[in-house]
């Protein structure tokens, strides 16, 4: 597999006259798995709309293997690359099956016809998610947590080398957070395929990410290994939240125990 | 194997879609016999094949050939239009309130046709031209006035259904300043009519259904993925902007142009869509189907305006009296769930 590189180069976006991002520089690691974490309205869905060109940027570009993805037909970036938004909107009585394919989409042309390789495509997808016993039923009438992975199916159905996910686990309960990282997890190391994801469980997001972000107000306040950003320093400038800092027992990865102002033993 | 039930579910949907299309295409042809055959007096077929086929058949020839045959072809036509472009406004705006004969672009090109007409004296291609103008005129002020940093549905609806009222008042205005007054034109130009069809009047509709219709159904595929919104739209490939905008040129042009010849005939374009989408539910696509249910609802509406109603009505108060209850029935759902429908 080709590993395409995505890079963010002095990006500035916004809606209207309001700037969220302002001069935000970011090497996304091909093949590997990068997390976004940030405190709520610091800008990292701008971030994932403004790197799937869904926003034009003020300023700055981002590059897809060297070019300006604004720049890039609409149908020959989605082949590449693959965006699940915050909050999808399912039309009215659409069906599991009939979602997960438009996943296919960027595929086919104006006349070209379904094959059996697309049928593959939503199947492989469906069963990773767990969600093949749910094809026939309608979307709007599923469970916050199944509409999730219905979503997570239609982007992995469209078999992108690079896929971003704007928060993936909302609405999830824990045992389908974890799945849906591990199954994040296995694209990666199976197809190779590049992550992005924004994440709000910082310690999820230290276990998971090879590459950990961290974003405040439209910057990006530090990047690298989950050790060298889970730190008590960060989390203070990040979130404005006190915490320590321990080794997760299970994974070796650094863990996040916030202190309130409340509850702390000895305190 | 999961595939293989994927295949089969796909194939099962457009086997259920197709059935759906010949079946609305098999009795849109028997309406359409029916209506040639069977009117005031009932013409054998063989007689009307004749007349068809360009035989001079005594006694006939005129009913058929000079009455019902343009009637029913302008019909077919118009509705088709009507189905098409309202479908596509509803589909891509994510609201079957979002129809242009709702939200003032029918009306609009009905204000600039009649006003071509009886003002400054045009009549033929020059008047399709002045509606299709005047329907993208006022397609762009809607959106202009409803635009606060995004297009909310609601704020564009109501913006449209004002729009709507304007257009309404023109249209009464130019007609009371028309040198003849003529009620059967008035209804025309408010509600819609087929009376005084003739089959020249159908060339521009037939063309707009070619150019228009045809580029619209070409990109069913992008249409239907607005419906999942912006954003997850345009991770999927769809050029939104460009989308949109294909969208709203062809469905103003199918609108517009059967408009100028047939007038804004009331709520075809609104009903069409969510008729066509009660049918064919999750199999697929609804633009296509909407388009023969708009030309199954003009010709079954005109027939019975003519001939199974007491008295006579012009098709465009039969289908108002179809889609007023509808309208009023969609507007207190829209009241119940908040407004967002
Ligand atoms: N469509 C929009 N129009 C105008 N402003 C917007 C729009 N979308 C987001 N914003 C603003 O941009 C800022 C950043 O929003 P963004 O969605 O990127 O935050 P976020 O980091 O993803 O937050 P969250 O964790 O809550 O999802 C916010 O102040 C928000 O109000
Ligand atoms: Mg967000």
């Amino acid at each position: 597999m080709t590993a395409h590189t995505l890079c963010v180069q002095q990006l500035s976006a916004g809606y209207g006259d309001r700037l969220i991002l302002e001069g935000l520089d970011l090497d996304v690691l091909p093949g590997r798995m990068t997390a976004i974490v940030g405190a709520n309205a610091c800008g990292k869905s701008t971030l994932l709309r403004s790197m799937s060109r869904l926003l034009a940027p003020r300023g700055g570009q981002v590059l897809l293997d060297g070019k300006a993805v604004h720049r890039m037909a609409p149908r020959k970036l989605a082949q590449v690359l693959g965006l699940l938004p915050q909050s999808p909107t399912a039309p009215e009585g659409i069906t599991v099956a009939d979602l997960v394919s438009r996943g296919r989409h960027p595929h086919h042309g104006i006349l070209s016809r379904w094959s059996r390789s697309d049928d593959q495509a939503v199947a492989a997808a469906l069963e990773a998610t767990r969600t093949a016993d749910l094809a026939e039923r309608a979307v709007d009438e599923l469970s916050g947590g199944q509409r999730q992975r219905v979503w997570i199916a239609m982007a992995l159905a469209q078999e992108t080398d690079l896929l971003l996910l704007d928060e993936p686990t909302t609405f999830l309960d824990i045992a389908h957070q974890v799945e849906v990282l591990d199954l994040l997890t296995d694209l990666n190391q199976r197809r190779g395929t590049t992550i992005v994801m924004v994440l709000h469980d910082l310690n999820l997001a230290a276990r998971y990410a090879d590459h950990l972000v961290a974003m405040a107000a439209g910057r990006l306040h530090v990047s690298g290994s989950p050790d060298e950003v889970l730190t008590a320093a960060n989390v203070r400038a990040v979130f404005g939240l006190d915490s320590r800092i321990i080794a997760d027992p299970t994974s070796g990865r650094p863990m996040m125990l916030p202190i309130g102002r409340h509850r702390m033993a000895g305190a | 194997m999961i595939a293989d039930a994927v295949t089969a579910g796909r194939l099962r949907r457009a086997r259920y879609r197709s059935r759906v299309i010949w079946t609305a295409l098999a009795l849109l042809a028997a309406g359409f016999a029916v209506t040639l055959m069977l009117g005031q007096s009932f013409t054998p077929p063989q007689d009307v094949l004749r007349v068809l086929a360009g035989h001079e058949v005594p006694g006939v020839s005129f009913t058929v050939g000079q009455l019902r045959l343009p009637r029913a072809v302008m019909a077919i036509l118009a509705g088709l239009s009507f189905g098409l472009g309202g479908a596509a406004f509803q589909i891509m705006l994510r609201n079957p309130l979002a129809s242009p004969d709702i939200i003032g672009i029918s009306s609009g090109a009905s204000a600039a046709a009649v006003f071509a007409i009886v003002v400054m004296g045009l009549d033929g291609a020059a008047v399709s031209v002045f509606a299709v103008l005047a329907g993208l005129g006022v397609a762009i002020a809607i959106y202009a006035l409803s635009f606060r940093g995004g297009v909310a549905g609601t704020r564009l609806i109501l913006v449209g259904i004002g729009v709507q009222a304007m257009m309404q008042s023109f249209i009464s205005y130019t007609l009371s300043r028309a040198p003849s007054w003529d009620l059967q034109e008035a209804i025309r130009w408010l509600a819609g009519s087929l009376n005084g069809a003739q089959l020249a009047q159908a060339v521009p509709v037939l063309l707009s259904l070619l150019v228009f219709g045809g580029l619209l159904v070409l990109r069913t595929r992008d249409l239907e993925a607005l419906r999942l919104g912006d954003d997850a739209a345009s991770a999927l490939g769809t050029d939104v902007g460009r989308t949109r905008a294909l969208v709203v040129v062809t469905a103003v042009g199918l609108i517009a142009v059967a408009t100028a010849v047939v007038g804004p005939i009331s709520f075809v374009a609104f009903l069409a869509g969510p008729i066509a989408a009660r049918i064919v539910g999750p199999n697929g696509s609804a633009l296509l189907p909407a388009a023969l249910v708009g030309a199954a609802l003009v010709l079954a509406g005109d027939y019975a305006g003519q001939f199974l109603l007491p008295g006579r009505y012009p098709v465009g108060v039969v289908t108002g009296a179809l889609g007023a209850p509808y309208l009023i029935y969609l507007i207190i759902r829209v009241n119940r769930t908040g407004g967002s429908l």
